[in-house]
């Protein structure tokens, strides 16, 4: 079964080419047939693969298979190999089963569009290339996955290409994670440099041996690998792309800026987790960064009026637990939460899909407002993907995974009371953001009719990722109930175990009912503002200061303005100024010069005889006189 | 024999293609494209024969093919031609990008086609020429040549400013080349005074004896005349006005091979004949490459005419290969010549879009353009992937080439690695340019226009598989090249060995040293990994 590898991303592959192909001349039913039918062929071998690769385990719980030398020069030998362990497995089984179920939904989603195959095949070339990603045995491979993600996202977010907003918003997080992938790059320079080879397994069992703990160059590694990470997954700094990301197609975003493509840094981190962890410097900017992004981007969210905005900013501010995780070496607890908030936020973006694709695509919250009874099925699932992203205690999958980051925050050994901290206030925001989008959306006066109901295809997807928000939960339950942990005793073949400091029950437990006081405390709160008292809202945005904190937050903390006046500008005015190329003024200055003699010589050419001779009586006189004088 | 027919078939291509101008239109298209394709079932032969040989491991000397003898013997000028795995590939360029060039103008040249496509054999066999010369002499001889077709190509099918750019260019690569020639006669000079052999043959000029000054003015020479045809920043400035003013086939021409011709002087005849005055003079060279790719880029950047701005791109690119020259190892090198190949595709292939587009829209102001997606899909998607390609997207070509020259200067020097890493970025913000302005937003013009027709389409679809050849198995043109520059490193490693000897003005680390000798040990000592493949 396992030699069977390399179909899994080979089929997404072949279905983008043969809709970009043959799109033009298919049906819809044939397109989405292909576009469909690709990805979930694959998950459905990727799931027979999971089944063997558990129930019988090759040697040392991993498989490798090569399928032929990419590069080959002195010494520099990446080939399109795949890699297969307990963690890209699990990367591998939310990517195509996610994936899958974002088809399924995109294949009605889109019906009424255009650019139907097209969509397709875009959304084809991205599960391929997220699993290239995933998959490959070398960074180069990585790195061509993680490229061809960026790519997808770029064509997708200006899928509408129209209106050049959307065009913006696609160059816009091209080139804000092609920063984070220079980066990167560089980093590939460098392991390669003291390795010799890219191969990640190679460089991993080295590591340990060639640095020791604390080297300069380890953290320097680690912190280049870290760019690239905080680009493709919208970490502070380079987090301004996402909420513009939104421009997309609903499942789009579910699909590339929730589910899967903003996860890359966090599989890279964990990927490379034995470089990080030689460097305990580079361990806590990864936290803090996670810790700063998921603050700030969680007050942000509380301000916004479009609903995808507040779940990008969600996403973000999720994103920033699972870097919290990763730096505090909480490797699994990061990589359950990864897969948990892929269930979740994707059933989010797919829900709110459907209100924008029923509502005449309003996105603004406030204009819909208590459409619960419009869209029984889309509630519901909705309001159990809330409740998991808010953490809601016990009954929700995201209690579990978020309340393990948080834990660890505090109980790690790279743990601190501050990053605790960040991450109780965040779990506290989280919920406050989280309903006060539930009840503005769902609750009060009716503003709007949904002009039809979702069909199937619509709901299915909705209805699964809603059960799996409950109940994949129960895959890691921590100590204090139960101790069931199939999921990280999985990964751990791969990803070392979190080393804590021996904390007891007692004081796990009590953490955990911080952790659940905050999420309902919130919840209540949401409901007291958004339901009960939205004066107080009203009026608190009036004053100055609320108006004036509301705008910034709402502005995502003024990054864009920052980096607009820093970069984005002085890059286009020098462009526009020098239009003209600054050096082709030298050589038509020297053109000018030749040309100014040319016209003092052409002067003395006059055809009269009579300046000819008088012109040589002037030489010859000048000729004696220095003769004379000499 | 077949090193004479490879230039020589042009030739007489090129005549026959003109005289049967006067009959028919499509004769001079026709027996052009009959040239080309017999002398590309040459070069596949020879290409095939060679891998064939390597992978059984039979080594025959450092050339595939050579033929020397006298030609002017009282001056030593020698009829003297050679092929190694480096010309090979580079002619094969030039046989590729002539074939796309004669069937980019298919339609779009309706005046003088005996004549046009006289020219544009008449450069290819002078280029072709350049790649096989090995007497400084007949280099110089088709390296001058090369001009005067390109002349006329601009000059007579040129755009509205085509007077100043031929002009321009003309004067840039005719002032250059002296340098060149002065730099020659130097040499042969100075290697006639020290041994008593007046030659101009290469590989006996190769390690002539000189003190540091005389090669550095002589390397200096050289330098002129590869940095203009490369073009270097700052005497780059011919390089726009010629390629935006010639006709599709005279830009693809300039920019898949004029520029290489550059390359492959530095590469062939600057560094093996210069090596420790091209090394000390390393530093500023590889500055200059390196301000080549952020200055292009944001040059190109700032463009309204669509065909400029790519004209702008060749310079970034480029610096590239020179970059990739200077660091001279192995990986550097190799990556060097991937992206000479796949510039000349992706580069050709862009210009050959802009033509169609320009044969549309008769424009080529941005300004005018936007939209254009919804008229013409296909052409959009090509777009789109050459922009790609141009922006190093793995998967492609030129992504393969740059990340290995980005891989080999790293060891050289790690502050030069990561500025040149930053044109990654550029290239991204130009790329993604074009697209938007040409082919996203809303169709203000209300263009109704045919997209590609079949022709076109063929165009494309060779140029997008050979560049996805190109970054998935480059393996092929790697086989193919590792000898020839293994054996141009030895010549070097013979007389000088650069980033090793503390001496040397270019200061390198020990850690960097040891990387050095690493990859020399692999590379040449004891052969092991792929060098034996």
């Amino acid at each position: 079964m396992l030699e069977l590898l390399w179909i899994v991303p080979a089929l997404p592959f072949l279905g983008f080419l043969l809709l970009v192909l043959f799109g033009k001349h298919l049906s819809r039913t044939g397109v989405a047939l292909i576009g469909v039918g690709s990805v979930g062929i694959s998950g459905i071998l990727t799931i027979l693969i999971a089944i063997s690769f558990i129930t019988a385990p090759p040697a040392g719980h991993h498989f490798a298979q090569t399928l032929w030398v990419w590069i080959d020069v002195a010494g520099f030998t990446p080939a399109i190999a795949f890699y297969l362990d307990s963690l890209s497995m699990i990367f591998m089984l939310v990517i195509t089963f996610v994936g899958f179920l974002i088809h399924l939904y995109s294949s009605e989603f889109m019906l009424d569009d255009d650019g139907y195959s097209r969509f397709f095949a875009y959304m084809n070339l991205f599960i391929g290339s997220m699993l290239t990603l995933v998959m490959g045995n070398n960074l180069l491979l990585l790195y061509l996955g993680w490229e061809g993600v960026g790519l997808c996202s770029y064509l997708l977010i200006g899928f509408w290409y129209q209106d050049p907003a959307n065009g913006y918003a696609a160059r816009k997080a091209f080139v804000v994670t092609r920063v984070g992938d220079a980066s990167m790059a560089v980093g590939l320079f460098l392991l390669f440099k003291h390795f010799s080879t890219l191969n990640i397994q190679s460089i991993l069992t080295q590591a340990p041996d060639l640095w020791a703990i604390g080297a300069p160059v380890a953290t320097a590694a680690a912190l280049l690998l870290l760019g690239g990470a905080v680009g493709k997954s919208a970490q502070l700094p380079l987090q301004t792309w996402l909420p513009d990301a939104m421009a997309g197609p609903t499942p789009v975003s579910a699909l590339i800026h929730a589910a899967t493509m903003v996860t890359a840094g966090v599989y890279l981190i964990a990927r490379m987790h034995v470089v990080f962890a030689l460097s305990p410097i580079a361990m806590l900017i990864v936290a803090i960064v996670g810790a700063l992004t998921l603050l700030l981007s969680g007050f942000s969210a509380i301000t916004q009026v479009d609903i995808k905005r507040v779940l990008a900013y969600s996403t973000i501010s999720q994103i920033g637990y699972m870097f919290l995780g990763l730096g505090v070496g909480a490797w699994s607890a990061a990589i359950f939460h990864f897969m948990i908030h892929a269930f979740f936020k994707a059933l989010l973006f797919l829900g709110a899909g459907v209100i924008i694709l029923t509502h005449h695509h309003e996105h603004n919250m406030f204009k819909m407002r208590g459409i619960r009874k419009q869209l029984p099925v889309t509630f519901w699932t909705f309001l159990i993907a809330s409740g998991a992203l808010a953490a809601f205690p016990l009954v929700t999958a995201g209690f579990y995974s978020k309340d393990a980051i948080i834990w660890y925050a505090w109980s790690s050994e790279q743990g601190s009371p501050l990053l605790w901290v960040a991450g109780f206030v965040g779990a506290f925001i989280t919920a406050i953001y989280t309903f006060r989008m539930v009840f503005i959306t769902f609750f009060g006066e009716p503003r709007m009719e949904a002009t039809h109901k979702p069909g199937i295809r619509l709901k299915i997807p909705l209805v699964v990722l809603g059960t799996l928000s409950v109940i994949a939960g129960f895959l890691n339950l921590p100590e204090t109930m139960g101790h069931f942990t199939p999921f990280s005793d999985f990964l751990h073949f791969a990803l070392p175990a979190v080393r804590t400091f021996h904390e007891t029950l007692t004081q796990e437990f009590f953490f955990q009912i911080y952790t659940a006081l905050a999420s309902l405390v919130g919840i209540y709160l949401a409901y007291f503002f958004f339901i009960r008292k939205f004066e107080f809202i009203v009026q608190f945005t009036k004053t100055t200061f609320g108006a004036a904190l509301q705008r910034y937050w709402f502005s995502g903390w003024a990054f864009d303005w920052f980096y607009d006046l820093l970069f984005v500008r002085p890059y286009i005015w020098i462009a526009r100024i020098n239009k003209e190329d600054v050096f082709d003024l030298i050589y038509d200055g020297i053109a000018a010069i030749s040309r100014v003699f040319n016209r003092m010589f052409s002067f003395t050419e006059s055809g009269r005889i009579r300046a000819y001779a008088m012109s040589i009586v002037i030489g010859a006189i000048i000729i004696l006189t220095i003769a004379v004088v000499l | 024999m077949t090193l004479t027919f490879l230039y020589l078939w042009f030739v007489i291509g090129g005549i026959l293609a003109w005289i049967s101008g006067r009959w028919s239109k499509n004769f001079p298209r026709w027996i052009s494209l009959g040239f080309l394709s017999i002398h590309m079932a040459v070069l596949i032969i020879i290409w095939i024969k060679y891998l064939a040989a390597q992978s059984a491991g039979i080594q025959s000397g450092p050339w595939i093919m050579e033929i020397n003898v006298p030609w002017i013997a009282r001056f030593g000028i020698h009829y003297s031609l050679a092929l190694d795995g480096f010309s090979l590939l580079l002619i094969v360029l030039s046989n590729f990008l002539g074939i796309m060039a004669v069937a980019a103008s298919w339609e779009g040249i309706q005046y003088r086609i005996g004549f046009f496509h006289f020219n544009l054999l008449w450069i290819l066999a002078a280029i072709v020429g350049i790649f096989l010369a090995m007497d400084l002499f007949l280099f110089y001889f088709f390296w001058e040549i090369m001009l005067v077709p390109l002349y006329f190509l601009i000059g007579i099918w040129g755009h509205e400013n085509r007077t100043y750019a031929t002009l321009k260019f003309f004067i840039f690569t005719q002032a250059s080349g002296l340098f060149m020639l002065l730099a020659i006669l130097g040499l042969y000079f100075v290697h006639g005074a020290s041994t008593g052999i007046y030659t101009f043959n290469y590989t006996d000029l190769l390690g002539t004896p000189m003190s540091g000054t005389t090669a550095f003015w002589l390397m200096l020479g050289f330098f002129i005349a590869f940095g203009v045809k490369l073009p270097l920043v700052p005497v780059h400035t011919w390089l726009p006005d010629a390629h935006t003013e010639a006709p599709t086939a005279g830009s693809v021409d300039l920019a898949g091979l004029v520029l290489k011709v550059g390359a492959y002087g530095f590469i062939r005849f600057m560094i093996p004949l210069f090596p420790e005055a091209s090394f000390s003079f390393a530093p500023v060279a590889m500055i200059l490459s390196v301000v080549g790719i952020i200055y292009g880029a944001v040059v190109a950047f700032g463009q309204t005419d669509l065909k400029r701005l790519v004209a702008y791109t060749s310079i970034s690119h480029m610096g590239f290969v020179l970059l990739g020259a200077f660091a001279w190892n192995q990986l550097a090198l190799q990556g060097a010549l991937i992206i000479m190949l796949s510039h000349g595709l992706s580069t050709g292939a862009l210009f050959i879009l802009v033509g169609d587009l320009q044969d549309r829209i008769h424009t080529r102001e941005m300004g005018k353009m936007g939209g254009l997606w919804d008229t013409m899909p296909r052409m959009g998607g090509y777009a789109m992937f050459f922009s790609m390609a141009s922006l190093g997207l793995p998967g492609i070509g030129n992504f393969v080439g740059e990340i290995l020259v980005l891989f080999g200067v790293y060891q050289v020097s790690v502050t030069l690695g990561i500025i040149a890493t930053i044109g990654f970025i550029v290239a991204t913000i130009y790329s993604l340019w074009i697209i938007q302005r040409a082919f996203w937003g809303k169709n203000t013009q209300s263009w109704k226009l045919h997209d590609h027709n079949p022709r076109e389409v063929a165009i494309m679809v060779i140029m997008v598989v050979g560049l996805m050849w190109m970054g998935l198995y480059p393996q092929t043109i790697l086989n193919t090249s590792r000898q020839a520059f293994k054996n141009m490193r030895q010549y070097v490693y013979n007389v000088f060995q650069p980033y090793h000897q503390k001496s040397s003005a270019y200061q390198v680390n020990p850690a960097r040293d040891e990387m050095t000798e690493k990859s020399l040990n692999t590379a040449q000592i004891k052969p092991k990994d792929g060098d034996q493949k």
